[in-house]
């Protein structure tokens, strides 16, 4: 992970742009764009507005695709929850009338937050006829599983800002440049008019796998606001509405910046001043005179090759960069990234052949740092569309390496390898399954780098754990089949271990405050069984990272103090979270989402609810986006369960957590499960099965869960769960 | 002050011939090129459009020190006022045009119009059918009352319903994004009515809402147009290819010459017919024959249609008076200098005023009744004849000047060209040929002429550069003048000025069409027409669009007016825009006083409407920028093309 230092503001909000402008030569002519920019913009959306409304009339709904937060502009800075055609023109009036003449830098402010009602306006109107307006890879509006997805990754700060940037770069290639350089640092990128076809022209690798996002056009910028917006409310738990807080924390928290290449407009520069308004600064590649720029805040550098340079200072991310030596792009950018099969040059593993991969710790003689071996054919000896065996074994050694994080490292050998471009891995252990494009292979990638690459990674994020590294790679078949039986081993030894290890086995717990950069009032708490509600730490790599960083945000909390042994509820947990949820939450159970349940960030990969009707719970994930037995949609419970907020009855968890013999186990646990998605029903599969016959639910349980197949509302269901005879029915009253 | 007037020099035209007539007159008698210098320097709140004169508490005019006018209008309100108001003028003269074809009509089904008569039925059945009419059971005259009445409707109604030349005349897209935008007129009438209330001092001062309904103003203008080349053409023949001469040379010493000018074909055609049975009457008065020929855009009319000769274009009308060769100019409606009748004072030319709103104090008028069309245009021609008659011989001079003009370019004559090349699916040819590179696109030289440039230079120098440069070109009204007169419409203004790919691409447009063009072959720059006839060329860009299967801001086509003048140039421009086309205007118009305007229209336009205007004095600089402006159309094409393809989609909708 890059260390990333944050530039901390202390002031409160409005203070950050005090003596920003020089008063004895003020920008007046910026400001008098921005004032003509926000009459254009409120002008247009007024008659688009009343055009809507004469054709569909006052009743007519309106709002995004997938999204629980209505107009999420509109909601986070002012809270009103617009549903209708007829609620947007008192709004539009109330930011027409904070659009003043006087060319001040806070005049300009407020015309540049109009202008963003204004373009949240228009755009949502192009939604009044489907969205079917734009096609792939154009994405529009971006619904709230893509904000929750990459929920994670922000708050970590693997994603250590987002840029937006809008208009058309000089040429192609300098706007190749920039992205990839962005994308190397793992940014979040959105991307607004001529800069789109640019990118498409490079070939660059964008759309929601890659976090880059090629909008659209004109007002459809408005997408990266509000989706940055959303952050504050499902993650923060700001409340809708207050502007105040939710600017803060944009301003904190989100780390946003606008490069404006090329022509500037009237009502671009409107809209610059609505990212000013938010706390984002603006640098753009045109020759701005002094008197039109405003130092630190609207800021004039032609010059491609720092403009990122300065962005980043600007808003104060600083990444520590390791120099990897492979010929090929690194950064979670590319995680995303599928390699089908036309553009493959050679792949390994997959059921086709023998493939596997192993960390082990081992002495410190045992290894010689940095060495990268293969063992067996290059690159160059495999032919296009070539599969070929491989054993992938890396050997670390480190004085504070301990045998448990084996497993923890060898599972970031996932991430690591799909973060290089190019390159593309699947599964675990003896089931990888590794693809390398052409792309890369012609940029010179060769199997060794696949060893340069852990190496530098595994130094770079585990710097405490890991002190040496070697990694030996073998292609040939026979010596693959010999490793492979030795790796078994390991597994096999692994896997008796983890089977071993339960709540009560451990003597401590570990918090997770990853998301408090994103959620102040949240903290998790991870046990044996009971993993992140984002699905990526376990309590092993909650250990590790306590290894790693012992102030970092994974803490042993003690078992100390048993209140509940059903529900989960310790003393030394509740005091814990306590004071680690700026003391909002006070008790807090392990075990039960009924009772006082864990809260939540917002990068819950599943949200179970209560169906009183069936008297069990349902759970929907970040996948699936349709209707659920509970009456909404992932995005709508989304809304009501992020935050740091209790509520009874709704919790976020992780996939795995379904399969945990803790699974919420204070209510009755699995039994109680009678709805989830099909796709959610066949990924759990088989362990679904073995966990159901553990809990003597019979093999056949996970047929009398119904999902949407059987249908979507409770009415829909229940007469299937009557039919098979689901134990929940039978149950004592959830409520 | 004088040092400024120093510095204007009045030989602001390129035109030979206009130069040599200029030379010998010796500033005797003066003419638009002197008043120009005279007038320098011009106001210069007046040019940037902050002068107010709505009101009777004005003029106001905008100063540091008074940011405001007295009523607290902003700048932007008094420029977008003044703005919507000069495409209403526009609008208005486009609509008296196409009014009068209405009237025409109006008075043939009363029995009124006896010398009128349908001459193109196949052009009728082709506006009827793309009206949504059935043919079945109706006579043409049936027929043509149909198309009548809904002309009527397009522009009288006060219902919601949009103007059915528009909406049949435009791809889906484009309607659908008017409606959106609330910009579709009601109709003409009503279009035009509703902008001088809305401007009327202490009504509407939102500069967008002023300029949205200025935009609905210019699609009622498209409308009226349209319906005007439809009804000319039902009654008078849909242009074919011909050929012929233009410029001074074209007067014959011993011949009546007879100029018609201004922009309507209804009279100019009587008179073209009746010349040619007078011509035993001219040979009595000792004269070779009659010949006429056209100034402006009546001029266009007649060599459109019969290949009547051009004598000039707009800003050198007062000229061939001064050659003492010309006998009569008879005039109809617009770009009618005044100041003709002074100079005809000095000479021989009868000034024939034939229109009931526009008369010249001291020029014969001759009130022109569609009633009693042919005696109206024999009597016209006898005047000329008398006036030949006085005429002093040894004064004539004319000047060796003139050129080769093949003209005639209808959409429907382009049409059939093309089809020759591409059967089936005539546009196909061009937009293969610009998909292949071989063409860079395609542009449209409208508008006038403007001392404030050089006369006609604009218009040359960036039709030579773009057909370099492989743009196919099409022409209307005075830029098609500057084109004719100066041997830029002939076949061998393309050997000398097209690039390879348009001149394969002419080529190949010859070889396939040989049997059409009387052993002639194709010029350089199409001629679509006079000036109410550039929906014609819209109808190509419309073309071009549904073959690519896009909407108009795809097209790589673009407009350009570079010696734009008239009120009705702004309308046409703001249609073109609307429309969807990037519109050069070689003449900054009067919008510069307020940033907002300016912007809307160079910047933000396109992102509303995918249209936008582009102003650039410079000609060199201005070449530069329509191909840029060619070029990221064809680019955005080509990725979004490549895009579809690779993601499997239909092509994006973005512009």
């Amino acid at each position: 992970m890059s260390e990333v230092i944050s530039r901390e503001w202390e002031e409160s909000f409005e203070e950050i742009f005090e003596g920003a402008v020089d008063e004895s030569n003020p920008p007046v002519k910026l400001f008098e764009k921005a004032y003509d920019g926000a009459v254009i913009a409120t002008s247009y959306a007024e008659i688009l507005l009343n055009q809507a409304l004469r054709k569909y009339g006052p009743e007519q709904p309106v709002g995004y695709p997938e999204t629980g937060y209505y107009l999420p502009v509109i909601r986070a800075l002012s809270g009103e929850e617009v549903t209708k055609l007829s609620d947007l023109p008192p709004i539009l009036n109330r930011m027409r009338d904070q659009i003043y003449e006087e060319p001040t830098f806070y005049n300009a402010r407020l015309c540049g937050e109009a202008t963003a009602y204004a373009a949240e306006m228009i755009e949502v109107l192009h939604y009044l006829e489907g969205d079917g307006f734009h096609v792939e890879p154009w994405t529009g509006f971006l619904g709230d599983p893509i904000v929750r997805r990459y929920g994670i990754l922000l708050v970590d700060w693997t994603i250590p800002g987002q840029a937006v940037i809008v208009g058309k770069a000089k040429s192609t290639e300098d706007l190749a440049k920039l992205v990839q350089d962005l994308q190397a640092k793992g940014f979040m990128i959105f991307l607004c008019n001529e800069v789109i076809e640019q990118a498409l022209e490079a070939n660059l690798k964008m759309g929601v796998d890659f976090i880059a996002f090629p909008l659209g056009n004109f007002t459809q910028v408005i997408h990266a606001v509000n989706y940055a917006l959303r952050a504050g409310v499902a993650f923060g738990g700001i409340t809708p509405g207050n502007r105040q807080e939710n600017r803060d924390y944009q301003r904190r928290r989100v780390r946003a910046f606008v490069l404006q290449l090329g022509e500037i407009d009237e009502v671009k520069v409107a809209a610059h001043f609505a990212a000013i308004f938010l706390g984002f600064p603006v640098i753009t590649d045109q020759e701005l005179d002094e008197d039109h720029q405003i130092p630190n805040w609207y800021v004039s550098n032609p010059n491609y090759e720092d403009i990122l340079k300065v962005a980043m200072e600007l808003r104060g991310i600083k990444l520590k960069i390791t120099e990897i030596p492979v010929p090929i792009t690194v950064g979670p950018a590319f995680e995303g990234e599928a390699i089908r099969k036309g553009d493959m040059h050679c792949e390994f593993g997959g059921t086709k052949t023998t493939a596997f991969e192993l960390v082990e710790s081992v002495g410190e003689n045992e290894l010689e740092d940095g060495k990268v071996e293969v063992t067996g054919p290059e690159i160059d000896d495999v032919e296009e569309g070539g599969r070929v065996p491989m054993g992938l074994v890396v050997k670390i050694f480190g004085r504070k390496m301990q045998k448990d994080f084996e497993g923890v490292l060898e599972r970031r050998i996932h991430d690591f390898m799909n973060y290089g471009e190019g390159l593309w891995h699947m599964a675990q252990r003896d089931t990888i399954w590794v693809r390398i494009s052409k792309d890369a292979k012609a940029k010179g990638f060769k199997f060794h780098h696949f060893g340069e690459l852990l190496v530098a990674k595994l130094k770079d994020e585990f710097p405490s754990i890991v002190d040496r590294v070697q990694v030996d790679i073998i292609t040939e078949e026979q010596k693959v089949e010999q490793e492979l039986e030795r790796a078994r081993e390991f597994y096999n030894e692994r896997d008796e271990k983890l089977r071993g290890m339960t709540d009560e086995s451990v003597e401590e717990f570990y918090s997770c405050s990853l998301c408090q950069s994103f959620a102040p009032n949240h903290v998790c708490v991870v046990t044996p069984e009971r993993l992140g509600l984002c699905g990526a730490v376990s309590w092993l790599d909650a250990k590790a990272s306590n290894e790693i960083d012992p102030n970092g945000p994974n803490q042993p909390i003690k078992k100390e103090g048993l209140i509940d042994a059903e529900k989960g509820i310790w003393e030394s947990v509740n005091e814990f979270v306590y004071l680690n949820t700026n003391r909002s939450i006070e008790e807090s159970s392990m075990y039960s989402f009924m009772d006082r349940p864990m809260t939540s960030c917002g990068c819950f990969e599943c949200i179970m609810a209560i169906v009183p009707e069936a008297n069990g719970v349902m759970i929907t994930t970040r996948e699936y986006g349709g209707d659920t037995p509970c009456g909404m949609t992932f995005s709508t419970l989304a809304g009501t369960v992020g935050g740091g907020v209790q509520t009874p009855g709704f919790m976020g968890h992780g996939r795995a957590y379904v399969l945990s013999r803790k699974f919420i186990s204070g209510d009755g646990g699995l039994a109680r499960l009678i709805w989830i998605p099909s796709e959610l029903k066949e990924s759990l599969g088989e362990e679904l099965k073995k966990r159901a016959e553990e809990d003597g639910l019979g093999a056949d349980f996970i047929d009398k869960i119904a999902d949407e197949t059987v249908g979507t509302t409770a009415d829909e269901i229940l007469p299937f769960l009557e039919e098979k005879d689901h134990p929940a029915m039978k149950m004592d009253p959830l409520m | 002050m004088s040092e400024e007037k120093k510095k204007v020099d009045p030989r602001r035209t390129i035109d030979p011939a206009a130069l040599e007539v200029y030379d010998k007159n010796q500033g005797e008698k003066e003419s638009a090129y002197d008043r120009y210098v005279k007038m320098q320097p011009q106001c210069n709140f007046g040019r940037q459009g902050i002068c107010c004169r709505i009101c009777l508490q004005g003029p106001c005019r905008i100063t540091k020190k008074a940011d405001k006018g007295i009523c607290g209008a902003h700048p932007y309100t008094i420029v977008a006022r003044n703005l919507i108001r000069a495409i209403t003028g526009g609008t208005s003269a486009h609509a008296d045009h196409s009014r009068h074809m209405i009237y025409t009509l109006t008075e043939m089904f009363e029995g009124n119009a006896p010398d009128y008569s349908i001459e193109d039925n196949e052009k009728l059945y082709g506006v009827a059918e793309r009206l949504g009419m059935s043919r079945e059971g109706k006579s043409d005259d049936d027929l043509l009352k149909e198309v009548w009445k809904q002309a009527v409707e397009d522009f009288t109604s006060l219902t919601g319903d949009p103007c059915k030349w528009l909406e049949t005349t435009v791809v889906p897209e484009r309607m659908e994004k008017f409606n959106k935008c609330n910009v579709v007129p009601r109709s003409v009438h009503t279009s035009i009515a509703e902008t001088m209330g809305q401007t009327h001092m202490g009504v509407d001062s939102d500069p967008v809402n002023l300029i949205f309904q200025g935009l609905r103003t210019a699609l009622a203008d498209y409308t009226a147009m349209h319906i005007a080349t439809d009804i000319s053409d039902i009654l008078f023949g849909t242009p074919k290819p011909v050929t012929t001469e233009a410029n001074m040379g074209v007067m014959e010493p011993e011949m009546v010459n007879i100029a018609v000018h201004g922009h309507n074909p209804l009279l100019s055609e009587m008179i073209v017919r009746v010349a040619k049975e007078m011509q035993d009457e001219a040979k009595e008065a000792g004269a070779k024959g009659i010949k006429c020929m056209g100034i402006c855009c009546t001029g266009n009319e007649v060599l459109m249609r019969q290949g009547v000769p051009v004598l000039t274009n707009f800003l050198s009308q007062e000229l061939p008076i001064m050659t003492g060769a010309l006998d009569a100019m008879v005039v109809d409606v617009q770009c009618i200098m005044p100041g003709v009748q002074a100079v005809s004072e000095c000479y021989n030319t009868r000034i024939i005023t034939t229109m009931s709103h526009s008369k010249i104090p001291g020029a014969y008028h001759v009130e022109f009744t569609e009633e009693h069309a042919m005696e109206k245009a024999r009597e016209v021609v006898r005047l000329a004849i008398e006036a030949y008659k006085e005429r002093d011989p040894g004064k004539a001079d004319i000047p060796d000047v003139k050129h080769k003009v093949t003209a005639g370019f209808s959409f429907e004559a382009m049409g059939e060209l093309l089809e020759a090349v591409s059967p089936g699916a005539p546009i196909k040819a061009i937009t293969d040929a610009v998909d292949s590179g071989q063409l860079r696109g395609v542009a449209l030289f409208a508008g006038c002429n403007n001392l404030r440039v050089m006369h006609d230079e604009s218009h040359s120098h960036i039709i030579k550069e773009l057909a370099k440069n492989n743009v196919l070109i099409v022409a209307t009204g005075c830029a098609a003048g500057t084109a004719a007169k100066l041997g830029l419409m002939n076949e061998d203004a393309v050997e000398k000025y097209a690039g390879d790919g348009l001149k394969d691409f002419i080529n190949k447009l010859n070889d396939a069409n040989s049997d059409k063009l009387d052993g002639n072959k194709l010029p350089l720059v199409f001629h679509m027409g006079s000036c109410v006839d550039n929906t014609r060329s819209y109808d190509l860009t419309n073309a071009l669009a549904e073959q690519w299967g896009v909407d108009v801001p795809k097209v790589p086509f673009v407009a350009t007016a570079p010696e734009a003048m008239s009120e009705k140039a702004v309308s046409i421009g703001s249609w073109c825009v609307t429309l969807g086309i990037p519109t050069h205007v070689g003449v900054v118009p009067e919008v510069t006083g307020s940033a907002l305007v300016n912007g809307v229209a160079m910047q933000i336009a396109q992102d509303v409407y995918g249209g936008y205007f582009i102003w650039e004095e410079d000609p060199e600089a201005a070449v530069g920028k329509i191909l840029n402006a060619l070029d990221e159309r064809s680019w955005k094409l080509k990725v979004h093309k490549q895009v579809a393809e690779k993601f499997e989609t239909e092509l994006s909708k973005t512009w």
